[in-house]
């Protein structure tokens, strides 16, 4: 890390970080490449999911052996869960399970959308805030929908960008731009992104930070994307800070077109 | 078969389970070979603290869901 990038943190709930790419830890095909890419990555925060155990194979080596939480924080998801009380239940289990409040609320509706039940998605996040939950909350690129979450105490707001696993980039720039100009909370793209041009796209928009997993677990070589997305959020990141010059119609010489040789 | 040295029948996970000797949270991890670190357990919809899996005593019908961290999005 250099003098530029070094002190160019994001804060949410009082937690500190680094890099501004988050990145899950679904779809992988198996858990050493899931581990290689998270740390090709050089992500600080992973969501992860809540299953039964499988008691026909309680010996069967667990996530947390290979991403172990004392070197990431654990954002556990709710994915899956279609009501506020699957989403409540789901978290209570999560934070007994390793003692983190920090989490990620998703309500899906069905597929083939799979998009955010935004009705759900307010039942469950005013549940989980009453009890006691740091709720960062994947939502729909609504602005006024953002900005109910954030008034009732979600600290953090995740528009999606496009369908989730679709990889169709950010498709919807303009309701990211304002949900980004209205909050006072970290705004994250939480879906959409297929390559690394759509992470840089994203975090020049003025996102705090992105998520990505399909877009990594998916790829041919995971371990690879995982860094491209990286130096994409990194470039990203960086072009939003210098300010980028404006677009203009008309072409604009580089060189002086003055003291030419006659 | 004496009524009180007989099985507890239990659902685990959606699965019937018998389970003999003391009927507590701790002795179903045991009997289950779980790593206590990496699980939770919920009995009849209610949370288990961890500090509590010996003193949580269980009786036949008791319906628990035992989890941990899988990859997810």
């Amino acid at each position: 890390m250099d003098n530029i990038t070094a002190t160019d943190h994001w804060t949410v709930a009082g937690r500190s970080f680094a890099s501004r790419l988050i990145v899950g830890t679904g779809k992988y095909i198996d858990l050493p490449t899931t581990a290689a890419a998270i740390e090709a990555s050089g992500a600080e925060i992973v969501t992860v999911a809540v299953r039964r155990v499988n008691l026909s194979d309680p010996g069967a080596p667990m996530l947390q052996d290979f991403v172990p939480p004392s070197r990431y924080t654990y954002l556990p998801n709710t994915a899956g869960c279609f009501t506020a009380d699957d989403a409540v239940r789901t978290l209570r289990l999560a934070r007994e399970a390793g003692g983190w409040n920090l989490v990620k609320l998703e309500v899906l509706g069905p597929a083939p959308t799979l998009y955010p039940d935004m009705q759900a998605t307010f039942e469950a996040a005013a549940a989980l805030i009453a009890d006691g939950f740091e709720v960062m909350v994947y939502c729909s690129d609504d602005p006024i929908a953002a900005k109910r979450l954030e008034e009732m105490g979600c600290v953090a707001i995740m528009p999606l960008g496009a369908p989730i696993g679709s990889g169709l980039g950010v498709q919807n720039p303009l309701m990211i731009q304002m949900i980004i100009e209205n909050a006072k909370v970290p705004v994250l793209v939480d879906a959409g992104v297929g390559t690394a041009t759509d992470a840089a796209f994203a975090m020049e928009l003025g996102c705090d930070a992105v998520l990505v997993n399909s877009a990594i677990a998916m790829a041919q070589n995971p371990v690879l994307m995982a860094r491209a997305m990286k130096a994409g959020v990194e470039a990203g990141r960086l072009a939003f800070r210098a300010g980028r010059i404006p677009k203009r119609g008309a072409a604009n010489p580089s060189s002086p077109t003055t003291g030419l040789i006659a | 078969m004496d009524v009180l040295t007989a099985p507890l029948t239990l659902t685990v996970n959606g699965e019937s389970l018998l389970l003999d000797g003391t009927p507590s949270v701790a002795a179903l991890i045991a009997h289950l070979k779980l790593d206590t670190r990496k699980v939770a357990v919920e009995l009849n919809r209610e949370i288990v603290p961890r500090s509590t899996y010996a003193t949580t005593t269980l009786k036949s019908g008791d319906v628990l869901e035992i989890v941990h961290f899988i990859g997810g999005g």
